[in-house]
């Protein structure tokens, strides 16, 4: 997944093997994989007759889910948009902060240990104060949980990755007799990249998770988080799964889309990931 | 010396496999040293000296010919516990002290607590490290650390050191003062230990060795073997002597031919 | 003459001081805007209670004067979920790192598995939470078993992929120094592997642990659950116009047990892990 899981398990020959392009060797397993737990889920349920309301098989799912499939999309769309809107806002100012607590050292020796320590809160508890302030069945109090989700984890990721070039690379800057300005825009922002996208991976899941979960506490009634929370309480486990297929969908959608954006913001890295 | 060797390479090539196919590392290399001895592997980058090595220590295998060490297969020569090695970086764990570095390999061999902390106390102070003990290796210059994985390598007083460019990190002060050191770590053990010490520089293998093997590159192959017939003890002086010059000489035009034959091919 | 590791943090009590001040500056600053914000925008006590009417709050005592003071049932609700989600972290902790150490010894099951476990990372699994604790609830399982089970699960993929990856970093040199020894397996993962994967399976314990807390309030969310953080967020917000400060308490409280449970594993890692400097 990330460039430093590669670089600790995968041989310096194996990696090149993962540069060409990925062969159907390294393919078969994982799908072959994903076969086997799928079919032993579906044979496990069937035989052992575990009882619909703890986990129907995932044909039921997938037919639930083909009952009614504009349906489900439409709620999913509704949370998929909060959790886009909401990382975008929480990444931006996350970034921005980052920057001005580059700009002024104290601000970050205050801000960043609290920043760390925020990624031990759960913020999910917000919930219902956003939704006390900014109306329980508006979008904003969703976007407001997911911005908040995400802003600290960019906010830490990102600031590391403006302080992370050597002495000797600011010294060249030095030399150069560089403005700062310069020196942030060459230096500090190239070598922040990484960083940002890894910390937006990590958001882009987070973030249609907190979406889902924000709605638990409540919500409009046709987002995900609503409709799995009721079904699942009136022991519709199959409608409840199949909402959970669809916020699954979304979530491997903004995954892939992040790290598409990767690939294209840092040609130079193309190829050494997966 | 009419000893029987301790090691000896009957014909042995090494051929690896990898992604741009297979690769030559050694070639019919026949060998034979004597119990005791110390040997420097010398040679340009690429031609074979650590693999020579690994293949002695049972970490790689030969592709065909033999290697027997004290007239068994090395493998059996490492659940013997025969080996002691030093690598080019110090390796030390990082989670345990000094102490417990040099301790590892007694551990490992089930040796009794006490022993273990007297052994690695004395071989620390041995190599100058006697109040680094309790110290992380972190907190330890390069060149201390490796004193410290020589004496680990010590510590269990194996019947044969493999070192690989132990002093390849370090500056030529260091190094000169710990070739020195090496060498009378060497010579005061009980049974001299047979040393096969790789390294690039060929002042220190004029310095250190019995005799110095000169290895020629694609594919590996002993090019020729120079006695080295220093007295012993090696002091500072001994690098300023007329005689260590010429065999310096005599070394570095055998790798010159290394280099020459490799142009003709 | 030790020579200090490049980058260590300063112990001196003169630095502590000089990086406690900062956090302390800013948490003072978001203070005097919390107030500043309630005067400049004539906030009333429903909108953002004053701090000192949150503080007050704390100290009424619950069910008409009848029950123990508010502070004193919000931290016992929050114990409630810490326990439960402490239970969780430590099953879904030993499954992981067994889990890890089956899939280093048999590197075909990890290739068929792996993908899935890091591809699970990319699914919503909190979004599960509610049906586990109604199909527990059926089944007449303990409450608490459904939230302990919702945080295991959480806590056990992190855990798997850091531990993993942590034995796994061992250099060839130092394995290659093992196998010159002659050790065993036993020695060679209880001497070498073991101890370098450490660091890893901190870090990833350290994203369990919130994981943990998170799951727990999550699972105490659908209706029928009787104690923990959730149920006090939820019934705070319920009664949000009658007494508005209790949310703000609540809240509090879960971003207690949040920094504390987190506090205790970063404890347990400058203890066990002392080699870093
Ligand atoms: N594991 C391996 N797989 C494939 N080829 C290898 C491997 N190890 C060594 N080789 C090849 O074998 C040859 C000899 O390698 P070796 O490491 O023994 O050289 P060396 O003399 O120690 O070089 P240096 O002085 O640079 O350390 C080289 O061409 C190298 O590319
Ligand atoms: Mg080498």
């Amino acid at each position: 997944m990330s460039a430093p899981l590669q670089a600790t398990t995968v041989a310096p020959q194996a990696s090149r093997a993962v540069r060409k392009g990925l062969s159907a060797r390294d393919l078969w397993p994982p799908l072959l994989t994903f076969a086997l737990v799928i079919g032993l889920w579906e044979l496990a349920v069937r035989f052992l007759q575990i009882p619909i309301y703890l986990l129907p098989a995932p044909s039921q799912i997938l037919e639930t889910f083909l009952a009614r499939p504009a349906f489900l999309l439409r709620i999913g769309l509704v949370t998929f948009t909060n959790a886009v809107v909401g990382c975008a806002i929480g990444a931006s100012l996350g970034c921005l902060v980052a920057a001005l607590c580059v700009r002024w050292r104290v601000v970050a020796d205050g801000l960043v240990p609290l920043a760390v320590a925020a990624s031990a809160v759960p913020i999910i508890a917000l919930s219902p104060l956003m939704g006390i302030w900014l109306g329980s069945v508006s979008p904003l109090s969703k976007i407001a949980v997911v911005a908040v989700m995400t802003f600290f984890p960019t906010l830490v990721s990102v600031y590391r990755g403006l302080v992370s070039p050597t002495a000797d690379a600011l010294m060249l800057m030095r030399s150069y007799a560089a403005p700062q300005r310069v020196v942030f825009a060459k230096l500090r922002a190239p070598a922040a990249l990484p960083f940002l996208f890894g910390a937006l991976r990590v958001c882009a899941t987070l973030s249609m998770i907190g979406a889902v979960v924000a709605e638990f506490f409540g919500g409009p009634q046709n987002a995900l988080g609503v409709y799995i929370k009721t079904q699942a309480g009136i022991l519709r486990t199959r409608e409840a799964w199949s909402a959970i297929l669809v916020a699954c969908l979304f979530g491997l959608a903004f995954y892939l889309a992040v790290v598409l954006a990767e690939r294209a913001a840092m040609p130079w890295k193309r190829g050494r990931q997966q | 010396m009419n000893t029987p060797p301790i090691i000896e390479f009957d014909r042995v090539s090494k051929v690896y496999q990898s992604g741009g196919g297979p690769v030559t590392a050694l070639l019919d290399v026949s060998l034979s040293i004597a119990a005791g001895e110390f040997i420097a592997l010398i040679g340009p980058s690429g031609c074979g000296k650590s693999t020579l090595m690994r293949l002695i220590g049972d970490l790689e295998q030969p592709s065909s010919g033999t290697v027997r060490v004290k007239g068994k297969t090395p493998e059996q020569a490492r659940l013997d516990r025969d080996y002691g090695i030093v690598f080019q970086a110090p390796v030390l764990y990082e989670w345990r002290t000094v102490r417990r570095n040099v301790e590892l390999p007694l551990e490992i061999m089930g040796r009794p607590p006490a022993e273990r902390r007297e052994r690695a106390m004395s071989l620390l102070r041995l190599v100058g490290l006697g109040d680094f003990g309790d110290a992380y290796p972190h907190q330890l210059s390069g060149g201390m650390q490796q004193r410290a994985a020589i004496a680990r390598a010590l510590s269990f007083e194996p019947s044969i050191l493999l070192m690989d460019e132990p002093f390849g990190a370090l500056d030529e002060i260091t190094r000169e003062r710990m070739q020195t050191e090496l060498l009378s770590l060497w010579s005061s053990a009980a049974p001299r230990p047979t040393v096969i010490f790789v390294t690039h520089s060929i002042p220190e293998a004029v310095f250190l060795a019995d005799r110095v093997v000169v290895m020629s590159p694609r594919p590996g192959r002993v090019q020729r073997i120079v006695p080295i017939d220093l007295p012993r003890p090696r002091v500072f002086e001994t690098r300023e002597s007329p005689g260590f010059f010429s065999l310096v000489t005599e070394v570095r035009e055998a790798l010159r031919a290394t280099e020459n034959e490799r142009v003709e091919v | 003459m030790t020579y200090p590791a490049q980058g260590a943090p300063g112990g001196a009590p003169g630095t502590l001081a000089r990086r406690a001040l900062p956090i302390i500056g800013v948490i003072a600053t978001l203070l005097l805007l919390w107030e500043g914000a309630r005067l400049l925008f004539g906030l009333s006590e429903q909108r953002l209670p004053s701090l000192g009417s949150i503080i007050e709050t704390m100290f009424t005592p619950t069910r008409g004067g009848a029950g123990p003071l508010l502070i004193v049932q919000m931290l016992a609700n929050g114990w409630a979920t810490f326990r439960v989600a402490l239970g969780g972290f430590v099953i879904g902790g030993l499954l992981g790192f067994g889990l890890a150490v089956l899939f280093m010894r048999l590197p075909v099951l990890e290739r068929g598995l792996m993908p899935y476990v890091i591809g699970s990372q990319t699914v919503p699994i909190l979004a599960i939470a509610p049906m586990v604790v109604v199909g527990f609830g059926r089944m007449g399982a303990p409450p608490w078993l459904a939230k302990m089970v919702v945080a295991a699960y959480l806590t056990f993929f992190p855990v798997t992929i850091g531990m993993l990856r942590g034995l796994r970093s061992a250099s060839p040199q130092s394995l290659d120094l093992m196998r010159s020894y002659a050790a065993t397996p036993f020695q060679y993962f209880w001497k070498l592997r073991l101890p370098v994967s450490l660091p890893y399976l901190f870090t990833a314990l350290k994203i369990a642990a919130s994981a943990a807390v998170i799951g727990a309030i999550v699972a105490e969310l659908p209706s029928g659950a009787r104690e923990g953080i959730g149920v006090m967020i939820l019934n705070a917000a319920q009664y949000y116009n009658s007494r508005p400060q209790a949310l703000y308490l609540a809240i509090l409280v879960a971003g207690l047990v949040g920094v504390c449970f987190y506090g205790l594993v970063v404890l347990a890692e400058h203890l066990i892990v002392k080699w870093r400097a």
